[in-house]
């Protein structure tokens, strides 16, 4: 006997119908999570398909490991991007993949469209389609939570993702909120849902799950969960969660500030976090099954306008990329400030990371006299001026003009109306990440299928060159990228947080599949990576991607960065290093 | 919860007898439900087939086969510490063996005698 997920729960918006498939030599073949996911929307998206057409499908699988496992607490949702134009991948923790699991799916496929505003609640094999039209156009994400939260039963063992406004108006990079703090974040899940009008899915289940080997699976199950409690990583990301990394990444001058004009942040010690987590932390969380608990939140008393000494309490996010991106990259310094802003893209359900960088490149556009007030409707846009960005992200979301319809298709697109591309910090259309430590990681967002920092580390490649002094050749560096990035396809494909990578090694991974009545080799593992890696890549050359086409901006061989000067040429010669290994990989 | 339900050999949750949800949002913080062994012991006084009986050292002992179904014991339970095992139409109880407090790594859960 084999314990994997098979089940696959479809649902069809435009005529409200569900069924339940059995496909377990899909699970066998392609584990779960990334590598089922991307067989399932090969199947399921016609090629050239409109990302915000019902054509489009919505992909989330959990894998494996998921309810077995502690860490093995994410979802991967794929879709087809509507900001890059070819694969939308995206992972989220929260409760999300327990309570898919508990309600006895591996995965589920959402097809079609709704024409009137709906919610799914899914509850164990039963799936409703429910009127959203009360709750659609709805302020604040957190509200739509709390009402469903109410409406719906299964507490404790069920995820709630919902859209916020930006998702409604099809925001490219709208996110999609789970439990309030956890998101589907990059690349536009938010818009696919607003384009189906599906306001929010519920998912609970409570099962269990049988084993083949009881005994061992206690073991390996206490070793692992020690590994985590004990491991001098883990501790820190429970104590100070990813805003460890504002500090070392600002003093090594790879912290992006001010769109990367400079890579170091004089006001970074204010929002570090050590500075939140001594001023403002008030609560710390965990994905469902996850010991570890890295998800910080702020504590904010903001006093109402209308009247004196009346104050709510917020509790806020934080983490190190939405510092980043909308803290020294905008030049937020205050962090007071940035808790508002973090609240406010929370609250209309936008991605903070593309959020941040589309303000920066719009700052700089209205310095650099390309976009005047007549474009940002009367807003002049300062570094560090809170008050107006906030301003500007509400013009953004309600899309009030040409200018901030176009931003909000990203600023790739933006920039090639409004000029400004040298500054436009995109890459393969995905605003970037914070970091810019070197060469390796730049490529990392090139090349990465998702064009994100988690694709490939290319940072802590960078990062190791520092230290080291060692420097690697554009061939080792592209190969060390690739063969990161195809290992990764395993993680996320059981599906494991990444935070936990150095613990779930091959051999641990091996060892835990024995309980569940599975085998595999160090080498029968990798060899899955590739393939899941390969087929990505496929999908998205099949939409038209090309990695030689892919825009390079300026500004990152301008502002110099630790691990050495980037050079036009070996950007250029790993690219098509890559695009050979890529579409040669076995 | 799914420390508790590994007791059983299998994973999961459905066997759990020990649950945790949000206090009205998870922005308010966590609730952590679970059999506080009463001394006299409500559940056990509303069962009509005398499936529950006292536990030594507080709570109460479920003998599977006298149990109906009928879920009395869940609504006598003040604080809702007895769960539904849907898969077996059963009530899930507490036998307070402490395995789950070793899976506590922030030190939430802890054993006490009572006296
Ligand atoms: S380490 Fe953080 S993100 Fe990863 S599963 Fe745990 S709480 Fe979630
Ligand atoms: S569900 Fe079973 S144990 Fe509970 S009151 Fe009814 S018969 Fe007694
Ligand atoms: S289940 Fe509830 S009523 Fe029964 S002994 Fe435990 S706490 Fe008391």
């Amino acid at each position: 006997m084999k314990v994997i997920p098979s089940k696959i729960l479809y649902i069809d918006l435009s005529r409200r119908r569900f069924w339940i498939e059995d496909r377990k030599e899909l699970f066998e073949e392609w584990v779960g999570g990334s590598g089922v996911a991307i067989k399932l929307l090969e199947e399921e998206c016609p090629k050239n398909a409109n990302p915000l057409e019902p054509e489009n499908p919505i992909i989330f699988a959990v894998g494996p490991f998921t309810g077995f496992y502690p860490i093995a607490s994410k979802t991967v949702a794929m879709f087809k991007s509507p900001l890059t134009g070819n694969l939308g991948e995206s992972h989220c923790g929260g409760r999300s993949a327990l309570a898919i699991r508990m309600a006895g799916y591996g995965a589920i496929v959402i097809k079609g469209a709704s024409e009137t505003p709906v919610y799914l609640a899914i509850h164990g094999e039963k799936a409703y389609f429910r009127e959203a039209s009360a709750i659609w156009n709805m302020a604040n994400s957190y509200t739509v939570g709390r009402i469903l939260r109410d409406r719906e039963p299964g507490a404790g063992a069920r995820t709630i993702m919902r859209i916020g406004r930006a998702g409604e108006k099809l925001i490219s990079y709208a996110c999609v909120v789970t439990e309030t703090y956890r998101h589907f974040g990059r690349l536009g899940l938010g818009a696919v849902f607003g384009s189906k009008k599906l306001k929010a899915i519920v998912v609970s289940g409570r099962r269990s799950l049988p084993l083949v080997d009881p005994k061992a699976y206690r073991e390996i199950y206490k070793e692992i969960f020690t590994l985590l409690v004990e491991s001098p990583s883990m501790k820190k990301y429970h104590e100070l969660g990813t805003s460890m990394n504002v500090n070392p990444l600002n003093e090594l001058k790879a912290l992006p500030t001010r769109n990367l004009k400079e890579a170091n942040f004089d006001e970074a010690e204010k929002i570090s976090g050590e500075s939140f987590a001594k001023d403002f932390l008030g609560r710390r969380l965990a994905c469902a099954h996850c010991p570890v608990s890295c998800i910080h939140l702020a504590a904010l008393r903001m006093p109402y306008d209308s009247e004196p000494y009346f104050y709510k309490t917020k509790m806020i996010s934080y983490d190190y990329e939405t510092i980043y991106s909308l803290g020294s990259m905008i030049g937020i310094g205050n962090p007071k400030e940035l808790l508002k802003l973090l609240d406010e893209v929370e609250a209309l359900g936008l991605d903070a990371i593309s959020t941040g960088v589309a303000l920066a490149w719009a700052t700089e556009a209205q310095e650099k006299g390309l976009i005047s007030i007549n474009e940002t409707n009367g807003l002049n846009l300062k570094w560090g001026d809170a008050e107006t960005y906030l301003k500007a992200i509400r013009f953004l979301v309600n899309q009030v003009n040409d200018f901030y319809k176009a931003l909000g298709k990203g600023i790739e697109y933006a920039s090639n109306i409004y000029g400004g591309k040298e500054f436009a910090l995109a890459f393969g259309g995905n605003e970037m990440p914070g970091y810019h430590t070197g060469l390796a990681a730049h490529l990392g967002f090139l090349i990465g299928s998702r064009h994100s920092h988690l694709d490939c580390a290319g940072y802590s490649i960078d990062q190791k060159i520092v230290a080291t002094g060692k420097k690697s050749t554009i061939e080792e560096l592209t190969e060390e990228l690739i063969n990161e990035e195809a290992w990764r396809q395993i993680l996320s494909s059981l599906v494991i947080c990444f935070f936990a990578r150095g613990i779930y090694k091959p051999e641990l991974i091996i060892k835990a599949f024995k309980p569940l009545g599975m085998e595999f080799t160090e080498d029968s593992l990798k060899k899955i990576g590739r393939k899941i890696l390969k087929a990505k890549y496929e999908f998205k050359v099949r939409e038209g991607f090309k990695l030689n086409k892919l825009r390079i901006p300026e500004r990152i061989f301008q502002t110099s960065a630790p691990a050495g000067e980037i050079l036009k040429e070996s950007i250029a010669k790993a690219l098509s290093l890559a695009e050979e290994k890529l579409t040669n990989l076995p | 919860m799914i420390a508790c339900n590994r007791r059983f050999g299998e994973a999961g949750v459905a066997k759990s007898s020990i649950h945790v949800r949000s206090a009205g949002g998870i922005e308010r913080g966590f609730i952590v439900l679970v059999c506080r062994a009463c001394i006299d012991p409500p559940c056990m006084k509303v069962c009509p087939t005398n499936a529950l009986s006292k536990r030594i050292g507080g709570g109460v002992i479920l003998n599977s086969s006298k149990c109906v179904g009928c879920k009395l014991c869940v609504n006598a339970c003040t604080i809702g510490a007895i769960f539904w095992d849907e898969e077996n139409e059963k009530p899930v109880i507490c036998v307070h063996c402490g395995y789950c407090v070793d899976y506590c790594p922030y030190n939430v859960i802890r054993m006490e005698e009572i006296s």
